[in-house]
């Protein structure tokens, strides 16, 4: 391999990428637009839930209880009198859960014999909102409970749960989301837009033309990966700057644990890329093959969404193939805990791992390519 | 002008069944994509490790430690002497929550007062935090009861999901997926078709072919459209037969929305195309798009819980309006008027992106 030779080449992929409009609107449009989308988009803090709260009764008690649904931040209220007005909300959507303060209610909480109760309905056709809901819901009734003088919860043996979340106190669902779609942008640059340019000199014949040169193949392939690693690097810069800055994600780890971890990530997303480009017939199928296996697995199975842990044993084992699963345990480690090499350490050499993988599986496609 | 018409139809069916990526992604990747995210995207959390720190030697921790054991969310739970070695579990992921039981806990409860636990959560996971957090307070509410039965009886607030009983996430996913996996090969299918006829000089043969301006559109369209309804109507039956999915509204009425969804967003498609010279500019295009379109949706998270300019950006959204009508079919057995409310929105986008298309088109062709 010859340096200058390998510097020519890649100075001509460079200029290349510049020429092409649309490949420098990826690298600086779309992280940042990407970003925002995510991270105000995909919340998963409970906030403004459409409640009704259906009072039966004009009880001091219901009254009371009514008002503190009212007072929350968590919930915009729909008072009505009778449930039959506010059902059809839960169908047509108007409403996520509903609360119903029974008539007997104040009877029940004026009487120590007998055990007050409301109802709380919820639109099950959301799962996860439902399930939210619900527990805010309960939360809101068990406070005004312990907030009653008289309450039997506070003279009355009992339980109480104080929940504590380290390295994100404030709950706040922003500080997870944005590692994620950091990992996210990432493998667009890498793997998305490697195997569509790549897989285009292929259908056009250029790639033909290149091999032919007195360039080795290993030259040609590295000299295209390099202007990529670049704009990867570039990209996750930036990122950073905007997560730190705009997104108010605190980075608790260092700079340099960031970007290592970002290189390292930036070989198994360039070999996939490379490696999609080498089996697809054209850039159609470059683009949809890498839309399946390199953003698809990174939205679904790298954990940023949804927890790996829960997923059928199966699925757990494919996610230990995705390069995103390491990048992105990786990230949210360096940007909310710091630089916890015990954590760091393994998900770097797994991702080196695949890395290799995918490069020597390319080199012998690409082989069988030429011939 | 019929005669034309179908020429440019069965070409377009010809080029797209010689492909062999284009079959794929009719066929193979609706099923591949169903399997794993029906399975893999779930907010329901399970095989969780827990750590426990126990100071007290009461009967009450016990019962608590031993009740969280047996729930079907958690998978271990690893018992630590002190908190000394904690922070290195946590760090390592090793554990999702410590649950600590103070010395006084049983003590307190016997003297009718609040024993209390103190739950550390890893707060990079802090959505499966929140999830596990409100499974533990089912757990405590349960036993608070029966202490309270012990004593008095204490008002309850009992809770029940309609449409959902058990809060099955499959629920949820696999309709919604009947709407994304309708849109995919609509999407893709139609915002390369024009891109990829310019990037390899066949659009201008198409030009000065003898076929109108509106049968060029209809036969991009066309095929496109054709591509989404096969994919949702393949999921539609899979989510009745093979994930046994209750569908309770009118099936006429979804596969009509389902019809103007795909032109909607084939029409998106192929204003993208019209406008873009390169198959790679056609693509990020989409890719541009489709991100906005999904996450917007109420796919991955609900619509409520975002700012309101993102909602009126949902507004526009059509995959929001389908998922509505989806979700709505499948598990809420909407009324036709409902149906209707999300129904004529629907209508209203569709008619502007294929119009829009068709201006784009025309002015590219003249």
């Amino acid at each position: 391999m010859k340096i200058g030779r390998l510097f020519a080449l890649a100075k001509k992929e460079a200029l290349q990428i510049l020429r092409d409009p649309s490949a420098l609107l990826i690298a600086f449009v779309l992280p940042p637009m990407l970003l925002f989308l995510f991270s105000y988009g995909v919340s998963l803090d409970v906030k403004n839930v459409n409640i009704g709260v259906v009072l039966e009764n004009d009880g001091a008690f219901s009254r009371d209880l009514a008002a503190a649904y009212d007072a929350t931040a968590y919930f915009n209220v729909t008072p009505v009198r009778h449930r039959k007005e506010i059902e059809r909300g839960l169908i047509n959507g108007d409403l996520a859960v509903f609360v119903v303060i029974p008539q007997d209610f104040d009877a029940r909480m004026a009487d120590p014999s007998r055990s007050a109760t409301i109802q709380v309905i919820t639109d099950g056709s959301q799962p996860n909102s439902a399930n939210f809901s619900a527990g805010y819901a309960q939360g809101v009734f068990n406070n005004w409970l312990s907030g009653q003088a008289n309450s039997l919860m506070t003279s009355g043996p009992g339980i109480q749960l104080q929940q504590r979340f380290w390295f994100n106190p404030e709950l706040d669902s922003r500080r997870v989301i944005v590692p994620g779609a950091i990992a996210l942008v990432m493998t667009i640059i890498g793997t998305l837009l490697t195997a569509m340019v790549i897989a285009r000199e292929w259908e056009r014949g250029t790639m033909e033309a290149l091999m032919s040169t007195p360039a080795s193949k290993a030259e040609i392939i590295v000299s295209k990966l390099i202007p990529y690693f670049v704009l990867g690097m570039l990209a996750i810069s930036g990122c950073t700057f905007l997560a730190v800055e705009i997104f108010e994600v605190p980075l608790r780890g260092s700079l340099a644990a960031l970007l290592l971890v970002s290189a390292v990530f930036l070989l198994p997303a360039l070999g996939l890329g490379l490696l999609i480009s080498a089996v697809s017939a054209s850039q159609f199928q470059a683009a949809t093959t890498g839309l399946l296996l390199g953003f698809m697995p990174t939205l679904l199975l790298s954990g940023f969404v949804y927890e790996i842990q829960s997923m059928p044993v199966a699925i757990q084992w494919v996610t230990h193939i995705v390069p995103a699963r390491y990048f992105v345990a990786s990230l949210q480690t360096i940007f909310l805990a710091g630089d916890v090499w015990s954590d760091l350490i393994p998900n770097i050499f797994a991702m080196l791992a695949l890395g290799f993988l995918l490069f020597g599986v390319t080199f012998i496609k690409t082989r069988e390519g030429m011939d | 002008m019929l005669g034309p018409l179908r020429h440019t139809i069965i070409k377009e069916f010809i080029t797209l069944i010689r492909d062999p990526a284009a079959l794929q992604i009719l066929i193979r990747a609706p099923l591949a994509q169903l399997l794993v995210f029906s399975f893999a995207a779930s907010m329901e959390v399970r095989n969780i490790d827990i750590a426990v720190i126990n100071d007290d030697s009461g009967r009450w921790s016990q019962e608590l430690v031993m009740r969280i054991q047996a729930a079907s969310f958690v998978d271990s739970i690893i018992v630590l002497p002190n908190a000394t070695g904690l922070d290195a579990l946590i760090d390592r992921r090793k554990v999702l929550l410590a649950v600590h039981l103070p010395s006084d806990f049983s003590r307190r409860i016997d003297r009718g007062e609040l024993g209390k636990v103190q739950l550390t959560f890893d707060g990079r996971r802090a959505n499966t935090g929140q999830i596990t957090f409100s499974y533990i307070q089912g757990i405590v509410n349960e036993l608070n009861v029966e202490l309270a039965n012990d004593a008095a009886p204490i008002p309850v607030a009992t809770v029940r999901h309609w449409f959902n009983p058990n809060l099955i996430f499959l629920w949820f996913m696999v309709p919604a997926l009947v709407a994304t996996l309708a849109l995919i090969p609509t999407f893709s299918m139609s915002t390369l078709s024009v891109a990829r006829e310019r990037e390899m000089g066949t659009f201008d043969q198409l030009v000065v072919s003898p076929v109108s301006t509106l049968e060029i559109i209809l036969g991009k369209l066309l095929p496109a459209v054709f591509a989404g309804m096969s994919s949702g109507t393949l999921i539609t039956i899979l989510a009745i037969f093979a994930y046994g999915i209750a569908f309770n509204g009118s099936m006429a009425l979804m596969f009509l929305s389902m019809l103007v969804f795909v032109f909607a967003i084939a029409g998106i498609g192929l204003m993208i195309s019209a406008s873009c010279n390169t198959q790679q500019q056609a693509f990020l295009g989409m890719f541009g798009c489709m991100i906005v379109i999904m996450v917007t949706s109420g796919f991955l998270t609900p619509v409520d819980n975002m700012p309101d300019y993102l909602q009126v950006v949902a507004q526009l959204n059509p995959l929001r309006h389908f998922l509505e009508i989806v979700l709505g079919s499948f598990l809420k057995s909407m009324t036709t008027s409902e149906i209707l409310d999300s129904l004529w929105p629907l209508v209203i986008i569709g008619m502007v992106t294929v119009s829009g298309a068709s201006i784009i088109l025309r002015r590219s062709l003249h």
